[in-house]
């Protein structure tokens, strides 16, 4: 790996679709169609980005709305204060960038000109956890943590395209300070179309006993398929959706945790901090006793290589999972 | 009731009483609790005079008019001046100011957006020109003539934000937009501890229509402030060099004009002198 010299010929996969689809329909650039549809009948939504609009899929909305739409260059921590400033005059900025500049380099900005002041600003985080293999310059494999500690930002982690239209819908209408992980280019369908997205509510997909999945952003197409592949070999296996980090669905998972043998959590994102610890946390707090096995990425950096690649070596695949979760039983 | 209109003419005599009215104010405040960031405050005392009895649309009864001008503290520390002009213009009681950094006042050291008529949260330092840049795009969208007028520092210029915002304001040609640059020399570690010169080089280079002025000088705020009115595609930069304390000799000279606490009897012998300095003008 990262140091040590290698035999050349080996082609780093780098842009390949990001939520791997499994023989499922495909919608491209969901987030930016939904946008220009909302931009369509709401004339107080205005579209940012910080020199990323083609990688954030937001174009749709500046080719529909270009007196609507600033790009600000390089630089997140102006992208999200001049949000704030738009959003005083009771606009409703979309501000796209990718997770890591949003989460780390503007966390500032985040906490105090859009949480501290509950202003109505939507952040719309791309290259969520490992869905880039550009290492760890890129990768936002921790801004679910941090984004879950500022009071009064709703965090958001959607599974597939129709998820992330119906989520753009809710935040749009939303009245507070959002963080939306975005999966971008050509999304896979996973959730039957013409579900509303209730923020701060957990779905549940599949009923089991033997395992329950908890699970957010695409870690659920995997828990689904994932489910599916044990119950051919006998093992009842449910999956719990939680696409809002915050405000966190403290009772369904509870509920869901009570009815299983064991749970499991599954997240595009660091172990820490994120999905898993929310879950622990939860289960400690309503006295529900069950062991917790989280599936996510390590406490470390992750170096370059292909997307494909370094979801297997991290345990992020649907193969992965099934393997993590028959060797719990 | 509209207070201002942005072609009357200024009434400098009028504008400078108001100025020591403001420094009335903050030598109040300070008593309270003994101590306050009042060095900053006096400085910047003559200008903020100029802009709430001056320059600034705005109207006391509706804060929240959609087409007033914005005035947006970056310097959240400076919010002692802010509670100042707030309560000379009638928005806050003056009984209130005593209470300032008290606990449970809304007349904070610091400036949070619940105290009425405070447009931004100050005091993580880089915030403030950002914003403006925003406020300033957003009233376009709306397509309202009012303006935007950012509050900053010397000091403060070393956060590399405000300079982001600087790039964005000239490239989005926000004539609108007005940076009042305090330049006191003075930050928390004593005197500036980064070089920022030339300042107005700086600005300049950045696409601002530059001005440098003496910020205690009202005759010259004033002409400032109607340059900036120019609508030419350019955002307007007014370098302001003052002097910490302006106006209370004991805190002009004293080394710890960043933060400045003495003694109750202390603050009795300042407002003291103050009163006979100014005697006449209240």
């Amino acid at each position: 790996m990262s140091g040590r010299p290698m035999e050349a010929g080996r082609t780093l996969a780098m842009g390949e679709n990001e939520a791997v689809a499994r023989e499922r329909p495909t919608v491209e650039a969901p987030f930016g169609r939904a946008l220009a549809r909302l931009g369509a009948a709401r004339p107080e939504i205005v579209g940012l980005t910080a020199d990323l609009g083609k990688y954030t899929d937001i174009l749709p909305f500046r080719d529909a709305f270009p007196q609507r739409f600033f790009n600000v260059g390089m630089a997140e921590q102006n992208l999200v204060a001049v949000a704030a400033g738009l959003a005083r005059t009771g606009l409703t900025p979309f501000a796209t960038t990718y997770g890591v500049f949003a989460s780390r380099r503007a966390f500032d900005f985040i906490a105090i000109a859009l949480a501290h002041s509950n202003l109505n600003v939507k952040i719309i985080a791309g290259l969520p956890g490992l869905t880039t293999g550009y290492g760890g310059t890129h990768q936002a494999i921790e801004d679910l943590a941090l984004m879950r500690m500022i009071p009064g930002l709703t965090v958001i982690d959607p599974c597939d395209a129709v998820e992330i239209e119906a989520a753009t819908e809710a935040i749009a209408d939303h009245p507070g300070p959002v963080y939306m992980r975005l999966l971008r280019g050509v999304v896979p369908v996973v959730l039957e179309p013409g579900q509303k997205f209730e923020i701060g509510k957990a779905r549940k997909l599949r009923e089991g006993t033997d395992v329950g999945i908890v699970s957010t952003g695409f870690m659920t197409e995997r828990a689904l398929d994932a489910a599916e592949g044990l119950a051919g070999r006998g093992v009842s296996v449910g999956v719990l959706h939680v696409p809002t980090i915050k405000p966190f669905d403290a009772d369904a998972v509870a509920d869901f945790a009570a009815g299983v043998g064991h749970v499991v959590t599954a997240e595009n994102h660091v172990v820490v901090g994120g999905l898993g610890s929310l879950v622990v946390e939860t289960l400690f707090d309503a006295g529900v006793s069950r062991k917790v096995t989280r599936i996510g990425l390590p406490d470390r950096f992750i170096e370059c290589g292909s997307v494909p690649t370094l979801q297997a070596r991290y345990g992020l695949t649907t193969e992965a999972m099934v393997a993590t979760i028959t060797g719990l039983l | 009731m509209l207070r201002n209109s942005p072609s009357g003419e200024a009434d400098v005599a009028v504008l400078r009483r108001k100025a020591t009215n403001l420094r009335r104010h903050m030598l109040t405040m300070a008593r309270g609790q003994g101590a306050g960031y009042i060095g900053q405050g006096l400085g910047i005392a003559d200008l903020l005079a100029a802009l709430y009895f001056h320059e600034l649309r705005y109207d006391p009864e509706n804060l929240g008019w959609a087409d007033r001008d914005r005035f947006l503290l970056s310097t959240g520390h400076y919010s002692i001046a802010l509670w100042a002009a707030l309560a000379e213009a009638g928005i806050i009681p003056v009984e209130e100011l005593p209470t300032y950094g008290a606990d449970d006042s809304r007349l904070e050291m610091s400036t949070l957006d619940t105290t009425p008529g405070v447009e931004m949260i100050g005091g993580s330092l880089g915030h403030g020109l950002g914003q403006g840049v925003g406020q300033a795009l957003g009233l376009g969208v709306h397509r309202s003539d009012a303006r935007v007028f950012v509050e900053l520092s010397d000091g403060e210029m070393q956060e590399g934000s405000t300079w982001e915002a600087a790039m964005s304001a000239s490239h989005f040609r926000l004539d609108r937009l007005v940076a009042l640059i305090d330049c006191n020399g003075i930050q928390a570690d004593g005197p500036v501890v980064l070089d920022m010169e030339p300042v107005a080089d700086k600005w300049r280079a950045f696409g601002w229509e530059t001005v440098e002025i003496d910020g205690n000088d009202m005759q010259a705020v004033v002409a400032a402030l109607a340059g900036a009115r120019e609508k030419n595609g350019k955002p307007k930069a007014i370098v302001l060099r003052t002097l910490p304390g302006k106006g209370v000799p004991r805190i002009e000279i004293s080394e710890k004009s960043h933060f400045f606490r003495v003694d109750v009897s202390e603050w009795d012998g300042i407002i003291a002198a103050f009163e006979k300095s100014e005697g006449g003008t209240a």
